[in-house]
């Protein structure tokens, strides 16, 4: 066992550097009390850091080996072919217990998961354009807002109701995806990024400054909420003659109904997404993202106009952005700038980089579990976004090739295979 | 130049008028001329090969046409169309489609796939339409997959059809490349070095696939390659580049004998 | 006229900040090609140490000569937070050597958001501010009219500044380091055939990149006196700003972009509205990338067909 105080000397030495790094932010305190500044020494954090540190360098071969088998297992049990009508019924009973399973929750975990169904679409939005189409959108929060405020404004100055709102929103974010998209797409892949991240950040901006148009910081208040072919989830109608859901269907008032609408709202919607995007991704545009992504210079070469494939998706994905955003204004009935900072488009990403990029089931696994847990384990709240961090960083060492190619469904041939080669 | 220009402008309605004319053509990396001054046309239903040592040029002729590259002097028509200066995708729209010297297909995505993507500009189909599945939208998918199988065949990768393009030989993605250009109906067709990596009996199939593509398809092809044998046998006109410039033109015959051709290639004796 | 020297004078003084971060970037970007998004938050954590250590300095020891104090503070952060560029290299950017452009940026992504939230949880999330170590400065101009006020501190700015960009300077003309470094932007690979340990000057280029966002981080927090875990993420994309519009790779476009860049701010801070100040980066941001992404000073890059 040679090898093993050369183990045991790195692994000292990462700590010991480790304690270097975490001393003066973890160890060290500063106590602000008036005008007099003081330190405070704290050297708990330090020394759990340099033996979490010293641990994981000792595991690292050992788990390297673990992640491997991981990988194998992982490519074992997802069979890519199940067939048809086996995968519709599995998804017609997800459905089935998606829509009933409210009934039987508790209020406060209907109300994370219709969160939890926000995040879900906005991934799935995004996914279009990171997994599909391979273009880092890190403004995607932008399109979010633009749904969000859209509906606020069209209520509040045209008095439309939210389904009256949602395809204008939709549009009205798609186009701005469009004016955005259309200069910024031909620019190289970092560039894009940046320039999408120099947008989102404008239109935060912009939404803090226009105080006359957008409340300023303060936001817009009092936004309706989505209603069941006109009739109104309160205790009483907002308008002079207007029915309520529970006076109609003659039952007793209660708050739980319209946790539970806006759930199967959002469901809905969810489900909506999903089927378009299902489409899009069989058929031409669909399959000319992956083409795009693959090798951009042989799609020229046949004729293929990169900007417009890419306008498409990214126009898409804004889309989406829009769709989910008006629903996040409806469901919160008050939005400010806060909520669409460029942390919001960070934890996206991180979602649709879980997800496996371009997996759609991943994706809606991942924002289950990137805003459900948080919610679910408070104490954890305070290390939510440093989690989502380190799982960027891990994911893309780990599993770098959730960047490749989406795995896109493919038309066949029918055609006799070649024996074996 | 007057000669050129008088042609395309008195007397359009010729029947045999050049498909591609490429007049003065040069391009210019920082200080390096890579090609200068370079003439020349294709018919209609023409082979025309350009040859000459590596490094004379040859490849960034064919980006200066396809639009790869903004020449930086001469001009590029197709059909008596500037088409210089243009975006490369537009050129292919007008037909004017390439191969490239190292093989550039869409290697993680099946074989019919590829020959899918390059039917894209042809696909007339709404997004609405492919949305629900309008029997519109069925009926245009079923023909672009009969389409590539019928290129499939002529190329004979019929049974690799659902193969992952990046798994095929070599030879085999060459002419699934080819088809791929084919699907577009060029009128124009740019092969770079299509017998590079080929074996003799894979270089005679091509050789057989070149002149069928020009007799059943129409087709002129302009191709850049280093066997003589093929380009000999195959060509019409042939153009000898060396150093970017051109140093002669003609049939094959004068080019074999050409002492200028004959000095680029065996160096001075 | 006076209005006009007192813009120029705060835009320089930003402009030295951006700058001092902008080269992190460049030369990174120079060498391996990636936007090193943790960068700003390099600077952030170099603010905190600076204030620790000033704090430690005066309160805790009662040290009272200023050039000592600075000079000690320079030096323990620019040690920390190297070894902090040093480490986020290591553990986020070199295993993801040679894939894709976007897998290292959302690495990178992921960096940033991690520190931000790592200071959040050992500092909280407040504001802190600090007593001025250096007060005073000068003043110009009429005594009842518009008075030109240049502080010490925007001095002592401007010479830190000018002091560590030269000894970069020449640190990267004269050394057989420096040379590595200037080979590796040429032409990574090959420099490695020529068997020079590209990863050692990988790695140095993101300690002397870390070093100067230190000096940065040190000089904002003893100006501004007031820093939050979140400064660095807006100063990160500021000089990027900076680095872009000079040229990505080119060290002295990231100065003249750094300098650009503070003037413009400070200009449109004062004759058009503080709160759009940020939104005239961001814009310039936009439109160098969509309109001249090689920036001022930088090459332009053939696309290979």
């Amino acid at each position: 066992m040679k090898p093993m105080p050369r183990h045991l000397s790195e692994a000292a030495l990462v700590a010991l550097l480790a304690g270097l790094l975490t001393v003066p932010i973890l160890g060290i305190q500063i106590q602000v009390e008036g005008i007099n500044v003081s330190l405070e020494g704290e050297p708990w954090p330090v020394v759990l850091a340099m033996v979490a540190v010293f641990v994981a360098r000792l595991l690292q071969v050992p788990l390297k080996a673990i992640s491997s088998l991981v990988h194998i297992t992982h490519r074992l049990s997802l069979p890519t072919h199940l067939p048809k009508a086996y995968f519709l019924g599995l998804l017609a009973l997800a459905i089935i217990a998606a829509a009933i399973w409210p009934f039987t929750a508790s209020r406060g975990s209907v109300d994370i998961a219709t969160l939890a169904l926000i995040y879900v679409m906005l991934g799935l939005g995004l996914n279009v354009v990171v997994g599909f189409a391979g273009l880092l959108d890190l403004g995607y929060v932008a399109f979010y807002a633009v749904g969000a405020y859209g509906y606020a404004l069209l209520s509040m100055h045209f008095g439309l109701s939210f389904w009256e709102c949602l395809p204008l929103c939709v549009i009205m974010a798609a186009m701005t995806g469009c004016l955005l998209g259309f200069p910024v797409l031909r620019l190289r892949g970092d560039y894009l990024a940046i320039v999408t991240l120099g947008f989102g950040e404008i239109i935060r901006l912009l939404l803090n400054n226009l105080d006359e148009l957008t409340g300023g910081p303060d936001g817009i208040g009092n936004i309706p909420k989505p209603t069941l072919f006109g009739l109104e989830f309160a205790r009483r109608p907002s308008i002079e003659g207007g029915t309520t859901f529970h006076e109609f269907f003659g039952l007793d008032y209660s708050g739980a109904d319209t946790v539970i609408f806006l759930y199967l709202v959002a469901l809905v919607m969810t489900l909506f997404i999903l089927y378009v995007i299902n489409r899009l991704i069989r058929m031409p545009v669909g399959r000319a993202w992956e083409a795009l992504r693959e090798d951009e210079i042989a799609c020229r070469s046949l004729g293929l106009n990169p900007t417009t494939i890419k306008l498409s998706a990214f126009g898409f994905g804004a889309s989406t952005a829009g769709f989910a955003g008006a629903f996040f204004a409806a469901r919160q009935g008050f939005i400010n700038p806060e909520s669409f900072t460029f942390i919001e488009s960070a934890i996206v990403l991180a979602i649709v980089v879980l997800g496996g990029m371009g997996s759609q089931i991943g994706v809606i696994l991942a924002a289950i579990a990137l805003t459900a847990l948080p919610e679910m384990a408070r104490q954890f709240a305070e290390y939510r976004m440093l989690i989502f961090g380190l799982v960027l960083v891990l994911m893309m060492i780990w599993r770098p090739q959730g960047l490749l190619p989406a795995t896109r469904p493919r038309l066949e041939l029918p055609v006799r295979e070649e024996g074996s080669s | 130049m007057s000669e050129l220009a008088s042609r395309t402008i008195s007397t359009p309605a010729v029947v045999n008028r050049p498909l591609l004319q490429v007049w003065e053509l040069s391009m210019r990396f920082g200080g390096l001329l890579a090609v200068d001054k370079v003439t020349f046309e294709v018919r209609p239903r023409q082979i025309f090969a350009v040859i000459g040592p590596n490094g004379a040029g040859k490849t960034t002729v064919f980006n200066c046409i396809g639009g790869f590259y903004r020449p930086t002097s001469g001009s590029v028509l197709l059909d008596g169309h500037s088409i210089q200066g243009q975006p490369s995708h537009r050129i292919a729209r007008l037909g004017l489609v390439r191969t490239f010297q190292n093989v550039r297909l869409f290697k993680n995505m099946t074989v019919v796939e590829n020959l899918l993507i390059s039917q894209h500009t042809q696909l007339e189909t709404g997004f609405l339409q492919g949305l629900f599945k309008t029997p519109k939208y069925r009926r245009a998918e079923t023909k672009a997959l009969e389409r590539a199988a019928f290129w499939l065949e002529k190329v004979n990768l019929l049974p690799v059809a659902n193969r992952e393009a990046g798994n095929l030989a070599y030879g085999q993605q060459r002419r699934l490349e080819i088809a791929r250009c084919m699907i577009t109906q060029p009128k124009l067709l740019m092969l770079d070095e299509p017998a590079a990596g080929l074996n003799p009996q894979e270089t005679r199939d091509l050789d057989r696939l070149i002149n069928e593509l020009r007799a059943e398809h129409n087709v002129a092809v302009l191709l850049i390659e280093h066997d003589m044998s093929l380009v000999m046998g195959i060509s019409d006109q042939i153009l000898v580049m060396e150093y970017g410039r051109p140093i002669a033109t003609g049939v094959p015959e004068q080019i074999r004998t050409d002492p200028r051709v004959i000095k680029a290639y065996l160096g001075e004796e | 006229m006076l209005e006009f020297s007192q813009q120029i004078i705060n835009g320089l003084t930003l402009g030295s900040i951006y700058a001092l971060i902008a080269i992190g970037y460049t030369m990174v970007y120079g060498i391996i090609g990636m936007i090193n998004f943790a960068h700003g938050e390099i600077y952030m954590i170099s603010a905190y140490i600076g204030l620790i250590t000033i704090t430690a300095l005066t309160v805790q020891f009662g040290v009272e000569n200023v050039p000592l104090i600075l000079l000690f503070t320079l030096a323990v952060s620019i040690l920390i937070t190297s070894a902090y560029g040093w480490t986020i290299e290591r553990v986020a950017y070199r295993p993801l050597r040679g894939s894709p452009r976007l897998i290292p940026l959302i690495s990178a992504i992921g960096m940033s958001i991690f520190l931000q939230n790592y200071v959040q949880i050992g500092q909280g999330a407040r504001d802190l501010s600090m007593q001025p170590l250096i007060s005073g400065g000068w003043r110009f101009g009429p005594e009842d009219g518009f008075q030109v006020y240049l502080s010490y501190m925007q001095v002592l700015i401007a010479v830190v500044t000018v002091l560590f960009m030269t000894a970069l300077t020449l640190f990267i003309a004269r050394s057989r380091l420096g040379r590595a470094c200037r080979a590796c932007s040429q032409d990574l690979t090959m420099t490695n055939l020529l068997g020079i340990d590209t990863n050692r000057v990988i790695s140095l280029t993101f300690v002397l990149g870390a070093a100067l966002a230190a000096v940065a981080g040190v000089l904002i927090s003893l100006y501004i006196g007031k820093i939050n875990p979140f400064i660095g993420f807006e100063a990160g994309i500021k000089a990027f700003t900076a680095a872009v519009l000079g040229g990505i790779g080119s060290i002295p476009g990231a100065m003249l972009g750094g300098v650009i860049l503070g003037l413009a701010e400070s200009f449109a801070s004062a004759y058009l509205l503080t709160e759009y100040k940020d939104v005239v980066a961001f814009s310039l941001l936009v439109l160098v990338l969509l309109f001249r992404p090689t920036g001022l000073l930088g090459k332009p890059e053939i696309e290979k067909v």
